[in-house]
């Protein structure tokens, strides 16, 4: 349901706060940052790569920051999993209708190609994207249920790929002694009802075509790409 | 003393059940009947033979049939899963809290069953069959937060239980199968009183809908989706001028004088008009529609309405009699001090952000300001939860000044270990002095950067606590363990992202069975601790919590391994028999 964005690290922090601009005697801070406690080494190897991006984009960020001449905190945060405690039904709700008020133009266009389709599965994939829903099914061959996902709570493919991994491999890692997620494809299926691979199409664009997740087993998807 | 003359009244242990039942039922609380129950064996059996409500806050502190053999008689239950920081997505989706057992152990022993509330539980479809089949005076089917059902499920309840009075659905996820479970309900069905589907996504049939809320001249509570456009809006409410309690559809539409006027009469005929809700999307240019309730309105949710600006605020200051306030924080410091002037009888306020993640250039609107106005100006205000972005222990302090008789104070700054913004100094003193204050404090959320200083503060201060959430916060096991060794009340206790170990949870083992839960993630427990814990007190389960795919028995792991999340609450049962790999109970 909710995106893993990894978790930002106490380095992310210090470096946020050496940018910032304060009142005080300079080095009074040095101690703040030594009680800031620095998170416990957890094995998390698949997260190593996403906490690198996310520090150097709070880098990034906090470099920006600094152009305001202003005591507050810096603005711009890299996110933390379930920071604020925002409830991710409000989360959900909220995010999709600020999107779907800036994109009513595209909506219209997509409503107008689709509007061919008599199944009354389309409709209801168009009404609930006219009320700013962006939620798709997705199924996994062999899971006893389906889930759904907001599709815009994920900002590009790795996002998308970790959240359904921690949504699903609970299901595939039954009998095998290690879940491999390479065994599994991600495709979906586009306005036209066609099934396609994830992945081949810039995101932005592919999130808008979207109606249907599937994961199927990687044996199932040869002819669909390379890959 | 001597005895009066004439016959002896009868000794207390041989006055007949009833007139003890008849008795418990004056008690007020849950609690005291629980304690009354515990004074003899005459207590205890007319007490549980008589209990009609049960609470049962968590899903896994009793097998369901012994809680059903306990109480036989019971017509209304609730039953809690998750833990609350399931909310914000810190619990894999498979974790358990399932309502089938506790749907089949009521089907079996509470057939006269007419009240069901989950909250934060794995409801499926044939759970609701089983509802709908099993209890034939079934009035009330409440689910908050729940998923794992569709609308397929809510069919076989509309049309199976023919004396069904409330279906409250709140927050849940639904599956829309595009079902007809509004229609399902039979055209000789009057009985609704409470309909609530605003968490639904799809499109309901609107006439039906209509029909539905003609007939049931009973309805007081109308909590429409997102799917339904104002004019449709209006239309019902004539229907139902009666209505007390109401959660709008979508509650913008491009200006029509038209329109609005349809709006505005339909809001005028509704006299009776107390709580409102939904408004999603709400323009300013229709909030006047809604003047003539205003002086009415005791509740006003606008917590998912994006308006912000003069409209507003002017909407809101004539609301003179909330109690209760949600809105998001584009209301601004000065859309909350009108607030503090002209609704003096405030109780309960919750600001939440408007932009939490900085997505939209994370533009300030909201400052301590706000809340200090409001803390000041109502003297009723009592309960409060409130997102920003800075605060300071000067404001804190106020605050605690003005209003000690808070029972719920959470505070959230939206970015970790905030300091005071002025002195840069940590918030002890602050939230220090709110608990010291506030001698009535029941629930406390804090944020912002906090030392082991203030957990002192909590520890001796905090005797009516039950709740404490913390993150990001302190230094060491010390603040925990004063946590744990004072707040005499405490029964629920949910941390993340704090630097406390095993130490202080072994040092105060006892106290975590005389608590309901406690919650920790991304802290410094081992292995070893969660064990050790584990084995000084059987009456806990201890889980220890992956993320899915990182499963890995916890008994080949060396013991100052680290536990990423760690959930222990007290039971009954015994360690469940139904966790996913994820989860394993040490």
């Amino acid at each position: 349901m909710e995106a893993a964005v990894g978790y930002v690290s106490g380095d992310a922090d210090s470096l946020l706060m050496a940018t910032e601009l304060r009142l005080g005697l300079p080095g009074t801070d040095d101690q703040k940052s030594k009680t800031m406690f620095s998170p416990p080494a957890t094995p998390r190897g698949k997260k190593r790569t996403a906490d690198a991006f996310e520090d150097s984009a709070a880098a990034e960020e906090a470099h920006k920051a600094d152009d305001d001449v202003e005591v507050a905190p810096p603005v711009a945060k890299a996110q933390v999993v379930g920071w604020p405690p925002v409830r991710s039904y409000r989360k959900s709700c909220f995010q999709a209708a600020a999107a779907a008020s800036k994109s009513k133009a595209n909506k219209k266009a997509e409503d107008a190609t689709s509007s061919n389709k008599t199944t009354p599965s389309a409709a209801a994939p168009a009404a609930a994207n006219a009320n700013g829903g962006s939620f798709v099914k997705v199924s996994m061959d062999g899971a006893p249920y389906l889930r759904k996902i907001d599709m815009r709570m994920y900002k590009g493919y790795r996002e998308l790929r970790e959240a359904l991994e921690a949504m699903f491999v609970c299901f595939s890692g039954a009998d095998t002694a290690a879940s491999n997620p390479s065994e599994y494809a991600i495709t979906y299926e586009d306005k036209d009802g066609d099934l396609m691979l994830v992945g081949d199409v810039p995101f932005d664009m592919f999130s808008g075509t979207c109606k249907k997740l599937r994961i199927i087993k990687r044996s199932e998807a040869t002819g669909l790409g390379s890959k | 003393m001597g005895r009066a003359a004439g016959p002896a009244a009868p000794p207390w242990h041989s006055l007949p059940d009833e007139v003890w039942e008849h008795a418990f039922s004056f008690l007020p609380a849950d609690a005291d009947r629980g304690a009354a129950a515990c004074a003899c064996h005459g207590w205890l059996r007319a007490e549980r033979r008589s209990r009609r409500r049960l609470v049962v806050p968590n899903c896994y502190a009793t097998d369901p049939r012994d809680a059903v053999d306990r109480f036989p008689s019971v017509r209304a239950a609730e039953v809690k899963g998750k833990p609350h920081f399931a909310d914000f997505g810190l619990l894999p989706p498979s974790w358990g809290a399932y309502a089938a057992p506790w749907v089949a152990a009521a089907a079996d022993g509470w057939p006269l069953l007419e009240e069901l509330s989950f909250k934060r539980m794995f409801v499926t479809d044939e759970c609701l069959e089983m509802i709908a089949s099993s209890f034939r005076n079934f009035q009330v089917l409440r689910l908050n937060s729940c998923e794992g059902f569709t609308t397929a499920g809510l069919a076989a309840i509309t049309e199976g239980c023919r004396n069904l009075k409330e279906l409250d659905l709140q927050e849940n996820y639904i599956d829309d199968c595009s079902s007809h479970w509004l229609s399902n309900f039979p055209e000789c069905y009057t009985s609704l009183e409470a309909l609530n589907f605003s968490c639904l996504h799809g499109e309901v049939n609107f006439t039906v809908l209509e029909r539905l809320v003609s007939r049931c001249r009973n309805l007081k509570t109308l909590k429409l989706n997102n799917a339904i456009p104002l004019d449709n809006v209006a239309s019902l409410l004539r229907k139902a001028p009666q209505i007390i309690e109401l959660g709008t559809g979508k509650f913008s539409a491009d200006y029509h004088p038209d329109l609005f006027a349809k709006v505005e009469a339909a809001f005028a005929g509704c006299t009776s008009l107390r709580r409102l809700s939904g408004t999603w999307d709400a323009v300013p240019d229709y909030l006047p529609a809604f003047y003539c309730v205003c002086e009415g309105l005791t509740s006003l949710n606008l917590s998912y309405a994006t308006v912000q600006g003069p409209e507003l605020i002017k909407f809101i200051s004539r609301c003179k009699n909330l109690l209760q306030l949600w809105v998001m924080d584009l209301i601004e410091d000065h859309g909350l001090s009108v607030v503090a002037s002209s609704c003096s009888k405030l109780q309960e306020l919750r600001v939440f952000p408007s932009d939490p993640f900085g997505h939209n250039g994370g533009q300030v609107f909201l400052t301590e300001r706000g809340l200090v106005d409001v803390s000041a100006s109502c003297p009723k205000l009592e309960s409060v939860l409130y997102f920003c972005s800075r605060m300071t222990n000067e404001a804190l302090v106020m605050i605690a000044k003005n209003r000690p008789n808070f029972t719920c104070f959470r505070l959230a700054l939206l970015e970790p270990r905030s300091p005071d913004y002025i002195t840069r100094q940590p918030l002890d003193a602050g939230f220090s002095a709110i608990v010291e204050s506030c001698k009535g404090l029941r629930r406390l959320s804090m944020s912002g950067l906090l030392t082991d200083l203030v957990f002192k503060s909590i520890g001796a201060h905090a005797d009516r606590l039950e709740m404490l959430s913390l993150a990001f916060a302190g230094d060491s096991d010390l603040g925990l363990n004063d946590i744990l060794s004072g707040c005499k009340s405490l029964k629920k206790l949910e941390i993340r992202d704090c630097p406390f170990g095993d130490k202080a949870l072994l040092a105060n083992a006892a106290k975590l069975e005389t608590m309901r839960s406690l919650w920790m993630n991304s802290c410094s427990l081992t292995v070893g601790g969660c064990r050790l814990l584990a084995l000084k007190m059987p009456h806990l389960t201890v889980e220890i919590i992956n993320d899915p795919g990182e499963t890995c028995p916890v008994e080949s792991l060396p013991f100052d391994s680290p536990v990423e999340k760690l959930y222990v609450y007290r039971t009954l049962a015994g360690p469940r028999s139904d966790t996913p790999d994820c989860v394993q109970i040490v």
